[in-house]
């Protein structure tokens, strides 16, 4: 097991390496660049502004200087469109937003989504089932872009309860409808995962078995059925971890929570070459690192497993 | 050297108070002064220097001050410059500075704008603005962004702590609008220099405005408190302002509706609605941008366009006041001038197409094109491109059917936002929806985007256009000159204009004192208050 996750470890740094040289080059392909403006500035203030950048020299060399730039100084550099911030500094202050709401949408979504799925499987057919389909399906077609609005019209001006948006850690009154909007979908998604892999194995032999010797019924789903029918949605649950703490843009926009999700789609629109390569980084890294988690809790659940 | 206090220098003292703030007859006061922002996306930059954009400067105007302020209808008054005296030759501008001091207590002095002003064109301080110390004509400012010359020898000059001069390259009858900008305000050399590009942090920024920073939580709220050093803070009742980012304009409105800000921008298309069941509320007052289809003129552009009777059709087949009672409905006006109508001093030309009816438009429109050898049977098939956004794509569905039945087919062309800039200025485009924001309240703002060497992404030239507006500059009448330049632009259409812009507002009718008659929409938080309700 540990060789295995050292020669995971070992193949994602030359993985990071090609992610960075990739998007670099793709992104200076892109038309326009961090200072086109809509007054197209004089030719010799934009080469100042190149030169203070470093764009002006050639390409392979700005790729060279900015993975030198990380790895001895771990300095990702200024940013084009926050000339008072560096990149360091924007990541420094989103990313925590992000992986506060993240988080936390993600454990509700776990707890919600898999109590809802024994449930419906548990009942199978009857109208505790329905109930648990039902909500699962009307939550998952209700897109995050219509509940972030419609939730500041009710609880904020409707009812007045939360504050419509903004962000305070000290606060959790502007956590809340975040992290309903975000979860809401994923909750929908495990719950259906949970109820279809929970209906399979509560009909194979070993549960039959296990009932077969008396065993409580309680016993026999916490112990003999979760943790197999935990394996697809664990598979599924990994790309959602990353995507969940590497924010999502819509929550960002409506909720104006200022975290990295708005800035990563903001960066990639305004060119912001430095922001943009640093968020991918940070995306790219998370995704390696939780897929390698994802097989070492598979080879843990599942002892027919092995690397 | 010294071109100080020449024979018969012109005095324009400046006598007028600054502004004291007051409530009117019978209002009271409420007892928490708080305002509270919209804003639509996080604030760039808080370093004068490298501010590009409206939000920003909304900002700056309070954490800093200039040479000259704006009063409620876009007049200039005295800022930290108490007066100014101009040279025989309008080429030299000399300010007497006020006793204003920065927030940390220091003296502002003429050596403090001088560091701001030489820092703005150094071309280490990478500023994006940098251009604006061109168009104010200041000596050696176009050489020095070149680097040509060093900053030391931009024309400004501290006679002494309080006496600051100013040379030009050439008379420049806006000069003196141009010193509201957040650009040209003064930065304090001592904490610039120990913080670097970390000066404007809450922790580190001093400035010498009407309120302090308190925080900038970016992309969050920023938040700024009364500034008990400021000269004026007797006079100041405002006492908390904060602008709050939200990115989605119907959310931002309902939370204005929850009470939680107190101004807001109207989403398109709602201020019919909002006008009726609000009316103290939703406020539309002309804004100072014009809205155009501009024509590629250049070899790149479509060999139709280059015939002006195709061009004249286009203007006048296009239905505009459709398009702003019907599309945009917020108050906005249909464009028959580059200027904006409301531009301090202009006057549009007389007669033209504005006088006459729709369908006489239609029937000239349709002569032109056959006169040209168009028509329905053999289209004039050009793009119209325009960036990602609502209300850019339903006046573009707009346009292509009010010129298709002349016999003019128009592809329509959405391209992201920086796709469409850099095609507009790389002449890549047929026809391009463009917009442009008045820097000053002065028709030449406008009309200089036209000029040979001006913007100008279409690059139309016109040799009496050009003159015309050099003339301008000296001229002590320029109706005339302007007015004859935008019969120039009605005559060779380099750009179909559509409307002209109106800022079209929620506002909390508590908080007094934001104003209503200034163009630009340049409003100090030092002229607010908020009344009892």
């Amino acid at each position: 097991m540990i060789a295995f996750i050292l020669r995971r470890l070992a193949v994602a740094i030359p993985t990071l390496l090609l992610l960075i040289v990739f998007s670099f080059i793709l992104m200076h392909m892109a038309p326009g660049g961090p200072f086109t403006a809509e007054r197209a500035l004089p030719p010799q203030v934009i080469a100042n502004l190149e030169a203070q950048y470093g764009l002006n020299d050639p390409l392979w060399l700005q790729i060279w200087n900015y993975l030198y730039n990380i790895v001895v100084h771990f300095d990702f550099g200024p940013s084009f469109v926050y000339p008072d911030r560096t990149v360091n500094q924007l990541i420094a202050a989103g990313f925590p937003v992000t992986l506060t709401y993240g988080v936390l949408s993600f454990v509700s979504a776990i707890v919600l989504g898999v109590s809802l799925g024994v449930v419906a499987a548990i009942w199978h057919n009857s109208w505790v089932d329905y109930i648990a389909v039902g909500i699962s399906i009307g939550a998952q077609v209700l897109p995050n872009f219509v509940m972030a609005p419609l939730l500041v019209l009710v609880l904020t001006l409707w009812y007045g309860l939360l504050p419509g948006g903004g962000w305070s850690f000290s606060d959790p009154s502007f956590w809340i409808m975040p992290v309903i909007a975000l979860a809401t979908s994923y909750m929908a998604s495990i719950a259906r995962i949970t109820r279809s892999s929970m209906l399979e194995v509560l009909g194979s032999n070993h549960i039959r078995t296990a009932r077969a010797k008396g065993m409580p019924e309680h016993r026999v789903i916490i112990r003999h059925a979760l943790k197999p029918a935990m394996l697809p949605v664990i598979s599924y649950l990994g790309p959602v971890f990353v995507s969940m703490i590497t924010g999502s843009v819509v929550i960002d926009m409506y909720f104006s929570t200022g975290g990295i999700g708005k800035a990563f789609v903001d960066s990639a629109l305004n060119r912001d070459y430095a922001v943009m390569m640093g968020v991918t980084i940070l995306v790219g890294a998370l995704t390696i690192l939780f897929n390698l988690i994802v097989d070492v809790l598979y080879a843990w659940i599942d002892p027919k497993i092995r690397y | 050297m010294t071109r100080l206090f020449t024979t018969t220098a012109l005095l324009a003292a400046l006598a007028l108070p600054a502004y004291a703030v007051q409530p009117a007859e019978g209002e009271t006061l409420a007892d928490s002064q708080t305002y509270t922002y919209w804003l639509l996306d996080a604030i760039k930059s808080l370093d004068p220097a490298k501010n590009t954009d409206v939000e920003g400067s909304d900002v700056l105007r309070s954490l800093f001050e200039g040479l000259m302020n704006e009063n409620a209808k876009g007049e200039m008054i005295p800022g930290v410059a108490e007066s100014y005296e101009v040279s025989d030759d309008q080429l030299t501008y000399t300010f007497k500075l006020r006793d204003a001091k920065w927030s940390n207590g220091e003296p502002v002095t003429a050596e403090d704008f001088v560091f701001a002003w030489q820092r703005v064109v150094n071309p280490e301080t990478a500023s994006e603005y940098a251009w604006y110390m061109e168009l104010m004509n200041v000596v050696n400012a176009t050489e020095i962004v070149a680097g040509e010359a060093k900053p030391e020898e931009l024309g400004v000059k501290a006679i002494d702590d309080k006496t600051l001069e100013v040379t030009l390259t050439t008379p420049t009858p806006y000069f003196v609008s141009t010193l509201s900008h957040a650009t040209t305000y003064p930065v304090p050399q001592a904490v610039v220099e120990e913080f670097g590009d970390q000066w404007t942090q809450p922790d580190h920024l001093v400035g010498n405005g009407a309120f302090t920073l308190a925080s900038h939580n970016l992309g969050v709220e920023i938040v700024m408190e009364k500034n008990p050093e400021y000269w004026d803070a007797d006079n100041v009742l405002m006492e908390t302002v904060r602008g709050v980012t939200v990115n989605d304009n119907n959310v931002a409105l309902t939370r204005y509706q929850a009470g939680e800000l107190d101004r807001v921008q109207i989403p398109a298309g709602q201020y019919p609605r909002l006008s009726e069941q609000s009316p103290e509320e939703a406020v539309s007052v002309p804004y100072g941008c014009s809205y155009a289809y501009v024509m590629n003129l250049s070899d790149k552009g479509p060999e139709a366009l280059k015939d002006v009777r195709v061009r004249q059709a286009m203007a006048l087949g296009l239905n505009r006041e459709v398009i702003v009672d019907q599309v945009l409905q917020g108050g906005q006006k249909p464009a028959y001038t580059w200027t904006h109508w409301a531009i301090n001093g202009f006057t549009p030309p007389e007669g033209g197409m504005a006088d006459m009816s729709m369908e006489d438009r239609m029937a000239k429109a349709k002569e032109l094109l056959a006169e040209a050898g168009y028509g329905p049977d053999n289209p004039v098939k050009v793009s119209l491109q325009y960036n990602t956004d609502d209300s850019h794509r339903l006046l573009a569905i707009a346009a292509q059917q009010f010129w298709r039945p002349l016999g003019i087919e128009v592809e329509l062309n959405n391209v992201e936002w920086k796709v469409h800039t850099d095609r507009l200025q790389s002449q890549d485009f047929d026809v391009a929806r463009y917009a442009w924001c008045a820097d000053y309240n002065e028709a030449s703002t406008f009309l200089d985007w036209f000029r040979t060497d001006g913007y100008n992404s279409g690059k139309w030239s016109n040799e009496e256009y050009d003159k015309l507006l050099v003339d301008a500059r000296t001229a002590d009448d320029t109706t005339p000159l302007y007015q004859r330049a935008e019969e120039i632009l009605a005559e060779e259409m380099p750009a179909v204009f559509v409307y002209h812009y109106a800022k079209v507002d929620m506002i909390n009718p508590a908080i007094k004192g934001l104003p209503r008659e200034n163009l630009l929409n340049t409003w100090y938080a030092k002229d607010l208050y908020r009344v009892a309700e």
